[in-house]
């Protein structure tokens, strides 16, 4: 109460900044585990690794509620135009994370049944290497896009 | 309305005058769905043979047409696991019939395991089951080694039974703990991760990957278990137990639990055989059938443990013989880690082992020695073979023909949860909407097993 007389607290930004924080705060990812890396994508969002600290626990079934696709596994041919389909039923802003060697490039199976790298299916942000990725290089990767997200250089 | 293949154009007989078939496998291509459509020229029992919901159907053909509806489930779904997509035709709030339809994750990995030496298939079929890949690789080194005809060292067996048997009980983790997220438990999902992360931490510490490990290998397995093994397989044993208290509470009695999974799902043992289902869903029906009792791999037999079964074959007995079986295979792992014999950690026949790295120093044999089994890989004798052991989705099987080369001419994966998919429209029959996905979760299936 001391604090009436006090000039009041201000905080100034510009909108952009204001709105790529909030982005950058409530990424919400959807669900879409495919293979191995689906997983580890699961275990980074349970307790022991906690994606809640970056605001992102909260894992959404509709792609309509989601903000970020975390590509977990291996793209078959078969899966290529539903993954594109659930990409496309996502709402302005989206991301994209490729997770592991197998959505990033096919890994090691170069063959006739696995679309090679999902980059050619959907624009992805940021790529995760390893197969599959251990939570903390997920959590990396997500990290990574959260910067690109603030900085400004993914501008949506 | 296109084209139906009927009888005739069905099979083509080579010589003959080829059928148009252009426009039915346009029909064909279109994801099964055109199947579940009423056909009335087919007698409905020949459709999906043994099932209880189409007889039932047969039955009951009062119902109109407009009241059954056709849901697609999948294959992007967060409960099915993976990438699975269920065409379920309802009628109202009852599931009348379920298709299953798979291919999703098809990888190619079979095709692959022909271009890959003997040596380096395991980084391939550690990759089909990911929950289980110490059982997958296991498997394939088995199959390797009987065509090789080669001897392991004792040291290497019990490893591999440690390591396997740790792998079921963080296989068991995950599928008790997504079997409760499903059914609305979700604490038990943060439960079961917590408790993985433990044994996915050992298994870094022995073999650099917390999963796809690479780990057992034609030959015995790729590195000695690290310095003070003995103190983290200790702390497995004296925790996970603990835990699995936590689980009992939350879960054993709990009248929600109960409800949403007695008596949902059931499946008969006879049912079980007729469609080659094995492994927890076989034995939640009764049948004590485990292939580490039947047919010992890998030195098994000297260890003491029970073999649990249920007795109604539904969604709590399996959840019940998964717990048990987590039970037995950490007494398994108390035992190998009491008896752990000291010796060699891989064959020392050197026609399928590289000679040790300080001979390569010393002798020029030796470094070409070296080269040649990790580029050309060794040569295995020509012969088929089929070894299947007990993964924690059931029977796995690898089926190798080996041409004498260097790599495997044909390999074939006989998936445990491949064939017990087969039984969930069998579980669904006649089941409310609302325990499709506890049917599914019970299953455990994974879809990288399936599809390969």
């Amino acid at each position: 109460m001391a604090q009436l007389t006090a000039p009041p607290q201000l905080l100034t930004t510009t909108l952009g900044k204001a709105i790529r924080w909030s982005q950058q705060q409530s990424m919400w990812p959807a669900t879409f585990g495919l293979a191995c890396c689906a997983i580890e994508m699961m275990a980074t969002g349970t307790a022991h690794n906690d994606l809640a600290r970056f605001g992102m626990e909260v894992f959404r079934a509709s792609p309509r509620q989601a903000d970020l696709m975390v590509v977990a596994g291996r793209v078959s041919q078969k899966m290529a135009p539903v993954l594109r389909q659930v990409y496309d039923q996502m709402a302005d802003p989206k991301w994209v994370i490729s997770m592991g060697a197998c959505a990033s490039t096919g890994g090691m199976f170069n063959n006739y049944a696995l679309v090679q790298g999902v980059d050619q299916i959907v624009p992805v942000d940021v790529y995760v290497p390893g197969c599959p990725p251990g939570p903390q290089s997920l959590m990396h990767g997500i990290l990574t896009l959260q910067d690109k997200v603030v900085s400004g250089e993914l501008a949506r | 309305m296109m084209a139906e293949p009927t009888a005739t154009t069905d099979i083509w007989v080579s010589g003959t005058e080829a059928p148009d078939v252009s426009e039915w496998m346009v029909a064909g291509t279109d994801e099964g769905a055109q199947e579940m459509e009423r056909d009335e020229t087919v007698e409905r029992s020949v459709e999906q043979r043994g099932s209880r919901v189409v007889d039932d159907w047969v039955v009951d053909d009062s119902v109109d047409d407009d009241e059954r509806m056709i849901v697609n489930m999948g294959p992007q779904h967060p409960s099915t696991h993976g990438v699975l997509r269920l065409n379920i035709e309802l009628e109202g709030e009852i599931v009348r019939r379920v298709k299953p339809i798979i291919g999703y994750l098809h990888t190619g990995m079979e095709k692959t395991a022909e271009t890959l030496t003997f040596l380096q298939g395991g980084t391939n079929v550690t990759r089909m089951d990911y929950l289980a890949p110490l059982h997958n690789e296991l498997c394939y080194s088995l199959a390797t080694e009987k065509l090789l005809g080669v001897e392991i060292p004792p040291r290497a067996q019990a490893i591999r039974i440690l390591m396997t048997e740790l792998n079921r009980v963080s296989s068991h983790l995950v599928a008790t703990a997504t079997n409760g997220m499903d059914i609305g438990a979700l604490s038990m999902m943060m439960y079961g991760f917590r408790e993985r992360e433990l044994i996915l931490a050992f298994f870094e510490k022995t073999t650099g990957l917390r999963m796809n490990h690479n780990y057992i290998r034609p030959g015995g397995v790729a590195a000695d278990l690290p310095d003070g093994w003995e103190e983290d397989v200790a702390e497995i044993l004296e925790r996970i137990p603990l835990a699995m208290r936590d689980y009992e509470d939350l879960l054993k009695e709990n009248p929600i639990w109960l409800g949403r999974t007695r008596g949902v799902g059931i499946i008969t043992a006879d049912e079980c055989l007729a469609y080659g289902v094995t492994g927890p869903t076989l034995r939640a029906a009764g049948v004590p059938w485990d292939l580490r009792k039947s047919q010992p791999y890998s030195g098994i037999e000297a260890y003491e443990f029970d073999v649990v079964t249920g007795s109604r074959g539904d969604v709590y007995d399996r959840y019940r013989v998964r717990i048990g079986e987590m039970h037995q295979s950490l007494r398994i792992i108390e035992q190998v880690v009491d008896t752990m014999p000291r010796g060699d950690y891989k064959t020392t026949d050197r026609k399928v082992s590289p000679p040790p790295r300080q001979r390569i120093d010393e002798s020029m044999e030796a470094l070409i020695h070296h080269f040649k089994i990790y580029t050309e890989g060794f040569k295995v004798p020509a012969g088929e073979t089929y070894v299947a052991i007990e993964a924690p989705r059931g029977e796995l099987g690898c089926y190798l023909v080996s041409d004498g080369s260097g790599a495997p001419l044909r390999m074939h994966t006989r998936a445990p949860s491949f064939s017990n998919l087969q039984a969930l429209p069998i579980m669904m029959a006649d089941s409310l909407v609302a325990d499709t996905v506890a049917c599914i979760a019970s299953l455990d299936p994974v879809m990288g097993d399936v599809d390969r």
